[in-house]
């Protein structure tokens, strides 16, 4: 009886993470052609609903409605199961997400490790759906994302190391938890150089511009999703807005301090602000990021095929040994006010 | 049985049945994919043994790093299995000499006989961390071996890159630099030619 209701219980919590993810998806697309519509100088979407606030949903409606096209020599299996083995990794992370000091579903010790364990398998997602598609675009689209992925993997790990060593744990409560103190306290400050690299690798993980040479339409159509039609195309869209969603948030929690007021220690804006929860200030940091894929896709051109791997390879993984060697000396000497 | 037990029985007899088809599947993506199954499930075994560090490194490293790469080796290739099977046949009998020498020295040594009643091994508490565990000994008690195997490492890296690497001929790569540094009198000659004269 005990284990059954924990089920429910369980059940509810994941509904209530999981509900909330896709209407910020959604949005999340509205938002890009806004944007990104505004950046040039044209309107975006106007026609649904008031400033075409009901788009998305009429985008989800005209998806659902679609026909689901299945080449004659595909794998039939492999085909289907490509989508949802991307939406799976992409959702699955969230298990471990804290969104406030007690508001997560398994706080688990391994937290961090768990979410890069999660998010390497999404390339399993794309790989799939080019072999499955049998079809040559599809295919040069896979393979240039798991080349990606893997180079910029490392520099993303390399990374997260320094966040573990700073916060000695690896589990992203603590993560947060050491960082408190203020705007200084948080760990963008002494991490610095790892954190851009991991804002750049995260751009480079989920696929997205300057960095999306998997899809890129000038050279290979659609990359890996070109057989994909209807719904099937949905999932790999939600699976990406997914990823970037949880990158963004994780940004936030391993490099700006997670649900931490930023005014903390400030004398009279302490009081002042203490009545916003935690997770207003979670949500408004991972909104900049988020915000800030939308920006970069605006501003600028898609990198080479070459430029890509040598910006991973021979600049980035670099630049995270050597600060993490600077990281074990700072915290070896035990500077103040971070170690 | 409880839910513990239920799931390693499922994930121990998911292992067999996927390590079983990476054999027998006749398509080398599919064994490729099985054997990605088959890691999976196994890393489910070690988080059960509270071994949470080893079971998602097994998955970060194995299925997102080795297996990727396989996947896009044999992704590339057109293998043709008909004429494979032709061949495979000539040798069944030695084939089943090795499987019977084989299996008769795996039940000599890890048969039956040897394995007692185990007890169930005692849970930790809850706020036993594995990993810390982990690196305590790793980087106290074996500090010499792993750092002895992180140069082996290394030295092989170093040896396969020189393998591979031929450097690549005619390359047209630009110097800045060099461009920079350029001093026009090294690439422009002006001639000075009385003009012609009329005759």
């Amino acid at each position: 009886m005990d284990a059954i209701l924990a089920l429910v219980w369980t059940v509810i919590k994941i509904t209530v993470i999981v509900l909330p993810l896709l209407l910020v998806v959604a949005y999340t697309t509205y938002a890009e052609r806004k944007v990104i519509g505004f950046m040039q100088v044209r309107v975006g979407p106007n026609r649904v609903g008031y400033f075409g606030l009901l788009q998305p949903i009429a985008d989800l409606v005209k998806l659902l409605n679609k026909e689901i096209i299945r080449p004659t020599m595909a794998n039939k299996l492999l085909f289907l199961i490509a989508p949802v083995i991307s939406v799976t990794t992409a959702l699955v992370a969230w298990a471990v997400i804290p969104f406030d000091d007690y508001l997560v579903l398994a706080n688990i010790n391994a937290g961090l490790l768990y979410i890069f364990a999660i998010t390497s398998l999404s390339a399993y997602g794309v790989l799939i759906a080019g072999w499955a598609s049998n079809s040559k675009y599809a295919l040069l689209g896979a393979l240039r994302s798991a080349a990606q992925s893997i180079s910029y993997e490392i520099a993303m790990g390399f990374a997260l190391v320094g966040v573990m060593m700073a916060a000695d744990s690896v589990n992203i409560r603590e993560i947060v938890l050491a960082q408190s103190g203020g705007f200084f306290h948080w760990y963008w400050l002494p991490l610095l150089p790892l954190f851009m690299v991991f804002w750049i690798s995260a751009l480079a993980e989920t696929n997205r511009a300057p960095f999306d040479v998997a899809e890129g339409e000038s050279e290979i159509v659609a990359g890996f999703h070109v057989e994909y039609s209807g719904m099937t195309f949905g999932l790999f869209f939600l699976a990406e807005y997914m990823a970037m969603v949880l990158i963004s948030v994780l940004c936030a929690l391993l490099f700006w301090g997670g649900w931490l007021s930023p005014f903390q220690g400030v004398a009279h804006l302490d009081a002042f602000f203490a009545f916003v929860p935690g997770i207003v200030w979670l949500v408004l940091k991972s909104g900049f990021f988020l915000f800030a894929y939308l920006w970069f896709r605006a501003t600028f051109p898609r990198y080479r095929y070459d430029q890509i791997m040598q910006l991973g390879w021979k600049v980035l993984i670099p630049i995270t040994i050597v600060w993490i060697a600077v990281l074990a000396i700072a915290i070896q000497c035990q500077i103040r006010p971070w170690f | 049985m409880d839910l513990v037990q239920s799931v390693f029985y499922i994930c121990s007899a998911m292992v067999i049945v996927f390590a079983f088809m990476v054999i027998i599947s006749a398509n080398p993506v599919r064994g490729a994919l099985f054997l990605v199954a088959t890691f999976l499930a196994s890393s489910v075994i070690w988080i059960l043994l509270e071994a949470e560090f080893l079971g998602l490194i097994l998955v970060l490293v194995y299925v997102g790093a080795v297996m990727t790469l396989f996947l896009f080796v044999v992704m590339m290739l057109n293998i043709d299995v008909v004429p494979l099977k032709e061949t495979l046949v000539k040798y069944v009998p030695v084939a089943l000499l090795v499987i019977v020498a084989i299996l008769a020295m795996l039940i000599s040594v890890v048969g039956p006989s040897h394995f007692g009643s185990m007890p169930q091994p005692a849970m930790h508490a809850a706020d036993y961390s594995n990993t810390k565990a982990l690196g305590m000994l790793l980087y106290t008690q074996f500090a010499y071996p792993f750092e002895v195997a992180g140069v082996i490492l290394l030295v092989a890296i170093i040896a396969s890159i020189t393998l591979a690497f031929r450097g690549r001929v005619n390359r047209k790569s630009q110097r800045p630099s060099d461009q920079v540094n350029v001093n026009p009198k090294d690439r422009v000659r002006v001639i000075k030619m009385p003009s012609e004269k009329k005759i």
